[in-house]
């Protein structure tokens, strides 16, 4: 009698402890009504406006088109694997310190589903190993450093934006394109990862497409953020290179250009922009023409009016109603960053049939190819977790008949003719005169 | 000779700057023996006036040359305003504390101000350049330079020679010097101090909104504007001497000269080259160049 006792106690036990466990496990892959995201942007600092404003902008646009199901086909299923997306906006100024203690209270506190954001390249360095530690999916919206996965592989983080490498080649290839008698140039780029990538890598393209080109001695790094740059001016203008190069973001490439307007210094030397694209936005009529700009894909100046597909006019349309202005890059990053997600969170649900866990939404996103507001995207490098797309740049003009900013003479280069193939170190291809890129 | 020129000239418009900035603060310090950390949200909130008031007025189609007129309003303003605030209702009431606490304090006060910027101001730039563009360019030792920088330059003579001769030359000026030499004896010798104090704030706030006023036809005028500059007027104010107006002016030029070398011969240490100057003044007088003497109290 107490042996048949304890073997029914012991069975019921297992029972009990198995309905336990499965309801702990279903727990995480039962459906949900709502999910909460971290969305991570400048909203204070000199970068507020310029990028991280627009980017919660169209980050805010696109998450309310996807909770109500507006987006245009084949985009226009409602939610996130049917789940409503709560987002958390949350300021990335601070400094990196600021950034993990954020990181861990949105994961630890918060209890997100997912973080999506980070426009520096400092930031995006510094929460890798975060996101890494805490195994939490963090999808990296604009930032350009390319060491974020030629260091390491990452398991939970993925960046949909192209790196610098791409953007820095494409500029390169423009250049000797559209300028072959410019041999000589020089630079001026923030002294951080960003700034120092950007240089190596136009630098490196350069000297294989045009050996005949010439790197000044004295490129300049001044501080991010620093505003004065009169000195750096007078060195540029004193240099006898006749290309600048630049990768200077946020309130720098404004300041910049309009200290260096007023000397003339863009009647002297050609200027080669990477990411300066919200200046011509924000300066209007007084940014001055002929200026090569990149915008760091197929966004905003150099596809406003000319790349006509449903997804591209609805966002551009949807965001001049809702704020008055045209979406930027910044804009479009981030709304293309969101997309990525519901398109992971929506595969990863069909796949399993059922709400999704976090592991199967990591397997959907990875090596993931979608069509993205301007163009397709490629999750192609670093293990399927770094996008490569086209890059494309254009000289600076002024529509009188829009009355707004615009672009001539662009140029789109494809994702495989200014990125290296999976597993090569993009030094180390360059070094090889790019082999197999497709151009 | 075109790059010594060159060097020079930017390492005065950088020198110009940066002691336009830190007298403010200097002046503050050696009167009122307060830490401003506020000093960076003073420049800030007179770059905001300045930018508001030029965009407005370019808006409404008035002549460029009122944004000069605005830059000097806008200043005037906030260092009326929000110094005579500041003091009255805050600092007044905190004189008996300690130095520390007071600083504490004056940060307290410039994280608020930088806040309220963007309640006012919203995030998004400002840009002011009409007075900047209305004067030009001219060349010099082979390159093109902007008038508005050369303007910089007097400025600063402008506020230097005032600050010399209202000190010097002045029965107020005479007054601060004696309060900032006993301010218990001042009392009882019948001088307000109180009124002195809330006067060398207010010029002090004023002379923090007017750098900020005046660069701000420069600069894209975006939040966080304050930060950075209360970083380098203190590194400034710290190699002339806490207190003294010529150690500033020292003090801006020297920073001044030698990052333009460092930007024109040695880029990489463009950054580094401001701190490296203060380490080394500090090592050799801990006090600062110019730092003034203290009276002996018995």
């Amino acid at each position: 009698m107490r042996k048949q006792f304890t073997y029914k106690a012991l069975r019921s036990a297992a029972i009990a402890s198995a309905v336990a466990a499965a309801a702990m496990t279903g727990a995480t892959a039962q459906a949900k009504d709502t999910i909460k995201v971290g969305v991570v942007s400048f909203l204070t600092g000199p970068a507020a406006g310029p990028f991280g404003v627009p980017g919660k902008n169209g980050a805010e646009l696109i998450i309310d088109a996807i909770n109500k199901g507006e987006l245009p086909a084949p985009y226009n299923t409602k939610g996130f694997a049917g789940a409503t997306m709560d987002p958390v906006y949350t300021d990335e100024a601070g400094g990196n310190s600021k950034q993990v203690a954020e990181y861990r209270n949105l994961v630890e506190k918060q209890n997100v589903d997912a973080l999506i954001g980070y426009i520096s390249s400092g930031s995006c360095m510094a929460m890798a190993p975060v996101a890494e530690e805490l195994q939490k999916l963090t999808i990296m919206s604009v930032c350009g450093t390319p060491r974020l996965f030629e260091e390491k592989l990452r398991s939970v983080v993925f960046r949909t934006q192209g790196n610098a490498v791409g953007d820095s080649i494409a500029a390169a290839r423009y250049m000797t394109e559209m300028f072959p008698d410019l041999k000589t140039y020089t630079g001026i780029n923030q002294n951080y990862a960003w700034g120092q990538d950007s240089w190596k890598f136009y630098s490196l393209a350069m000297a294989k497409l045009d050996p005949a080109s010439k790197a000044s001695s004295n490129p300049q790094f001044p501080k991010i953020f620093s505003g004065q740059y009169s000195a750096e001016i007078s060195t540029l203008s004193l240099d006898k290179a006749k290309v600048v190069h630049s990768s200077f973001w946020d309130g720098d490439i404004e300041a910049f250009v309009l200290q260096a307007l007023v000397r003339g210094f863009f009647e002297d030397k050609k200027f080669v922009s990477v990411v300066g694209a919200s200046a011509v936005d924000s300066l209007g009529k007084k940014f001055p023409k002929g200026v090569v700009m990149g915008t760091r894909g197929p966004y905003g100046l150099l596809t406003r009016f000319d790349r006509s597909r449903p997804l591209n006019n609805w966002f551009v349309d949807s965001y001049k109603a809702r704020y008055g202005v045209y979406p930027t890059g910044p804009s479009y990053q981030y709304a293309k960053a969101v997309l990525y997600y519901k398109l992971g969170m929506d595969k990863a649900a069909a796949m399993a049939g059922k709400f999704p866990t976090q592991d199967e939404v990591v397997a959907a996103l990875k090596g993931m190819e979608f069509e993205s507001f301007g163009g397709s995207v490629k999750m192609a490098l670093g293990g399927g977790h770094q996008a490569i797309h086209e890059v494309g740049y254009g000289i600076t003009t002024w529509d009188k008949e829009k009355k707004a900013p615009s672009a001539t003479d662009v140029k789109f280069y494809s994702a495989e003719c200014i990125n290296p193939p999976e597993g090569t170190l993009a030094a180390d291809w360059l070094e090889q005169g790019m082999p197999g890129a497709k151009c | 000779m075109q790059l010594l020129i060159t060097i020079l000239l930017d390492g005065l418009t950088y020198a110009s700057y940066l002691f336009i900035v830190s007298v403010g603060l200097t002046i503050v310090f050696g009167v009122l023996k307060i830490l401003n950390v506020a000093h960076g949200a003073f420049y800030a909130w007179g770059a905001y006036a300045s930018a508001y008031a030029i965009t407005y007025a370019s808006d409404m189609e008035y002549a460029d040359w009122i944004g000069f007129v605005c830059i000097f309003l806008a200043a005037a303003a906030v260092g009326l305003v929000l110094g005579m605030i500041i003091e009255r209702v805050i600092l007044r009431h905190m004189y008996a504390q300690d130095e520390v606490l007071i600083a504490l304090a004056t940060f307290g006060i410039f994280l608020i101000l930088e806040d309220v910027i963007l309640l006012v101001f919203g995030v998004n730039p400002y840009f002011a350049y009409q007075p900047m563009a209305l004067l030009g360019r001219i060349p010099v030792g082979g390159i093109s330079r902007d008038v508005y920088s050369f303007t910089l330059m007097a400025l600063a003579c402008i506020v230097a020679f005032s600050c010399w001769w209202g000190l010097t030359r002045t029965k107020w000026g005479k007054l601060i010097s004696v309060v900032i030499y006993d301010r218990e004896i001042s009392q009882a010798m019948g001088i307000n101090v109180s009124m002195v104090y809330l006067i060398v704030f207010v010029i002090g706030a004023g002379l923090g909104a007017l750098g900020g006023a005046y660069v701000a036809p420069t600069l894209s005028v975006a939040p966080g504007f304050g930060i950075d500059v209360i970083v380098l007027s203190f590194a400034v104010v710290v190699i002339g001497g806490m207190g003294s107006i010529p150690g500033a002016l020292i003090g801006a030029l020297m920073v001044g000269i030698l990052r333009a070398v460092a930007v024109h011969k040695m880029p990489e240490l463009e950054l580094f080259v401001v701190f490296a100057v203060m380490a080394g003044v500090l090592i050799i007088r801990p006090e600062g160049l110019f730092a003034p003497a203290k009276a002996r109290t018995i």
